[in-house]
């Protein structure tokens, strides 16, 4: 199954609006931060996970959802939710703390909800696993279509949650796909030094179902892997483990000195940078030109930048807002 | 003039009649959990479900509550209306995270555009020597974490009219029943919790609790097992000559802090009956409640609740450790009056 021109375009002009988006909240989270770095201080407070490098992740897979599929994700979701089609504008302001977020303010960047496009995350590891396996057997019991994807990390393969949910997915035949985002690093302890086998995507035997290990995050191998295991899941063939090779750009969280990262990994990491080598792929593959590659760039660098004046330019909401919504 | 004819259920039987009513007439409501299958749940509160919705909508699962609770969340995230039992509440260990950061966030979160309208029903309570980690109540564990409404009603009629209102409740109700009131015969039945149960479908209404014996000296407040131990004192302390008053609270989120307060008010007096543990719970939320009130009290409050000992096995000790109405009759007798 490999993706027409129409699809790889969409991957990379969302790789880059994720990646423009990443690089513009970095630099406005390090506003009210310097000379001494407090987490509370500046437009945008709290901790900050980028996704930068796991771009392909997050297309690779999307390319194949519509709106009324369900995708939970992680701590680390703006790529993921950005491809998903969460409302940019709203998800900024979220960001921000405004009253103009997707929330109100209330959830922030680790919990981005937007059930337009039945999107969630939750900032616990391993807890996108079992609302997802639930949402893939309400879409059965409801005879409704649309299946579900579970994001995580590598490390959230080593909580308990991770064997529960994937066992009730395997013994149910849920209409769901486990993606994990292997970045080879949980904070700071390395996948090796944390996990018994090489491959996540091994551990599928033990659930019923098939596992696949996706090296070189590369978006076109992903989107053929994920593309089949997401029609069998939609024909009623049951759930299926993806481990995806990626790469962690940025650090765990802003401000995160990376002291663990062996000399010259993070070197070697941008030069594959995933983003010049789908520009190079579209390039080789379809005749993109430069004029091509800074069309699309403007665009994308224009629908980020929309999004973070409106957050900007947003009002915060009242304190005493802070009430509300407990119960509805 | 027609009679209606009596019909007492035991609250077991109540649970499962509302979620039969409901699943009838709802088909997004369906229940998970393990053993509420084919054996109707170890405390028989789905006997009868599995045989009249089939195993697609009364689903036993795999011993992963960390699973069926957060597919709980995301079901109910998708439209559906699950119930799931957490069979003994002492098992919110393995789970609370489902619990207490997705189940009782996602709506807060979501900034009210995310509903989790679930139950989830849990055994509580001991006396049947159990011990330590089947025995507990932790009413104020949950009722202390924000997003999630707590009720644990007393008798049948309530249990019932109750667990409709959870069912159609568009937020995450934790349902808690008590083992020995629930008419198990294995785990000794509370006689007075078996009542009168209208045949059709009613609501009794969530953060409301009830008067259920009037009277002039003292209040006392109570839940679950709590009311009964209450009204046996209430029955002993007639034959000294004094008017006790009952207040079953059925709810602990929300709390009807009103009824308490208003009782409180007219006897003066209150002494607060919990079989949770006895520091930071429901016995210390109900007297600061009166206190912050201002309402005028004639004699210290007191608390009739389980010491701060994990709960003990044999029998002696963990019989001597539960609340029961002479320790009530015995705190109100020992009254500091003010």
């Amino acid at each position: 199954m490999k993706p027409s021109q129409e699809q790889e375009l969409w991957m990379y002009k969302h790789m880059l609006i994720s990646r423009f988006f990443e690089e513009t909240i970095e630099k406005i989270y390090m506003e009210g931060k310097s000379p001494a770095f407090n987490m509370a201080n500046g437009p945008i407070p709290g901790e900050m996970h980028l996704s930068n490098g796991q771009e392909p992740c997050a297309v690779g897979v999307c390319a194949h959802l519509t709106a009324e599929d369900i995708v939970t994700h992680t701590h680390r979701p703006h790529h993921v939710a950005i491809a998903k089609g969460v409302d940019l504008k709203a998800m900024a302001a979220e960001i921000f703390g405004k009253k103009t977020g997707l929330s109100g303010g209330r959830g922030g960047h680790m919990h981005i909800f937007d059930p337009k496009v039945n999107f969630s995350c939750s900032g616990i590891i391993g807890q996108s696993i079992g609302p997802a396996a639930g949402a893939a057997l309400s879409r059965v019991m409801q005879k409704k279509p649309g299946v579900a994807v579970a994001y995580l990390g590598e490390g959230a393969a080593n909580q308990g949650a991770f064997h529960e949910g994937l066992n009730l997915a395997g013994v149910w035949k849920l209409p769901v796909v486990f993606i994990i985002e292997d970045n080879s690093w949980g904070i700071s302890v390395s996948k090796r030094a944390s996990t018994a086998v090489e491959r996540n995507s091994d551990r599928a035997v033990a659930y019923g179902m098939p596992g696949e290990f996706i090296e070189g995050n590369d978006p076109i191998k992903i989107f053929e892997v994920v593309g089949k295991a997401i029609q069998r899941a939609r024909d009623g063939g049951g759930p299926t483990l993806i481990e995806i090779e990626t790469s962690r750009l940025a650090g765990h969280f802003m401000g995160d000195g990376e002291a663990y990262r062996p000399a010259g990994e993070k070197e070697a990491l941008q030069k594959i940078d995933p983003i010049p080598l789908m520009q190079q792929r579209l390039a080789k593959e379809y005749g993109f030109s430069d004029a091509d590659d800074a069309a699309i760039k403007a665009e994308a660098r224009a629908i980020v930048d929309e999004a973070i004046q409106f957050a900007r330019d947003s009002e915060y909401p009242a304190p005493e807002e802070a009430m509300e919504k407990v119960f509805v | 003039m027609s009679q209606v004819k009596e019909r007492k259920l035991t609250i077991a039987r109540a649970m499962a009649e509302a979620i039969a009513i409901e699943m009838r007439t709802d088909d997004k409501v369906f229940v998970m959990g393990e053993d509420i299958g084919e054996l109707g749940g170890v405390f028989g509160n789905t006997r009868g479900l599995y045989k009249e919705f089939g195993a697609e909508r009364v689903r036993d699962t795999p011993i992963s509550e960390t699973a069926f609770i957060g597919a709980a969340v995301g079901a109910a995230s998708d439209g559906m209306k699950p119930i799931v039992e957490l069979m003994f509440v002492d098992f919110f260990g393995v789970c609370f995270d489902a619990i207490y950061n997705m189940m009782a966030k996602n709506t807060y979160f979501a900034g009210g555009n995310v509903t989790v309208p679930m139950v989830l029903m849990t055994s509580t309570g001991g006396g049947y020597s159990d011990a330590g980690q089947h025995s507990q109540c932790v009413h104020a564990t949950f009722a202390h974490l924000p997003g999630m409404k707590v009720v644990a009603p007393s008798n049948a009629y309530d249990a019932k009219g109750m667990m409709i209102a959870s069912i159609r409740d568009n937020n995450p109700v934790v349902f808690m029943f008590h083992k020995a009131l629930q008419g198990m015969g294995w785990l000794g039945t509370e006689k007075d919790a078996i009542v009168h149960v209208p045949e059709e479908a009613y609501e009794v209404p969530l953060g409301k609790a009830a008067v259920v014996r009037e009277g002039t000296d003292v209040t006392i407040v109570g839940i679950t097992s709590g009311v009964h131990h209450g009204l046996k004192a209430a029955r002993e302390l007639e034959a000294q000559g004094v008017s006790a008053e009952v207040v079953d609270l059925r709810s602990l989120v929300p709390l009807d802090r009103d009824t308490v307060i208003e009782s409180v008010k007219k006897t003066g007096r209150l002494i607060v009956v919990d079989e949770d543990y006895h520091s930071y719970g429901m016995t210390g939320e109900i007297i600061a409640s009166v206190v912050e009130a201002g309402v005028a009290l004639k004699a210290a409050p007191a608390r009739v609740a389980y010491p701060d000992i994990p709960i003990p096995f044999t029998r002696p000790m963990e019989q001597w450790a539960l609340p029961s109405p002479e320790k009530i009759v015995s705190a109100f007798n020992t009254m500091k009056e003010i």
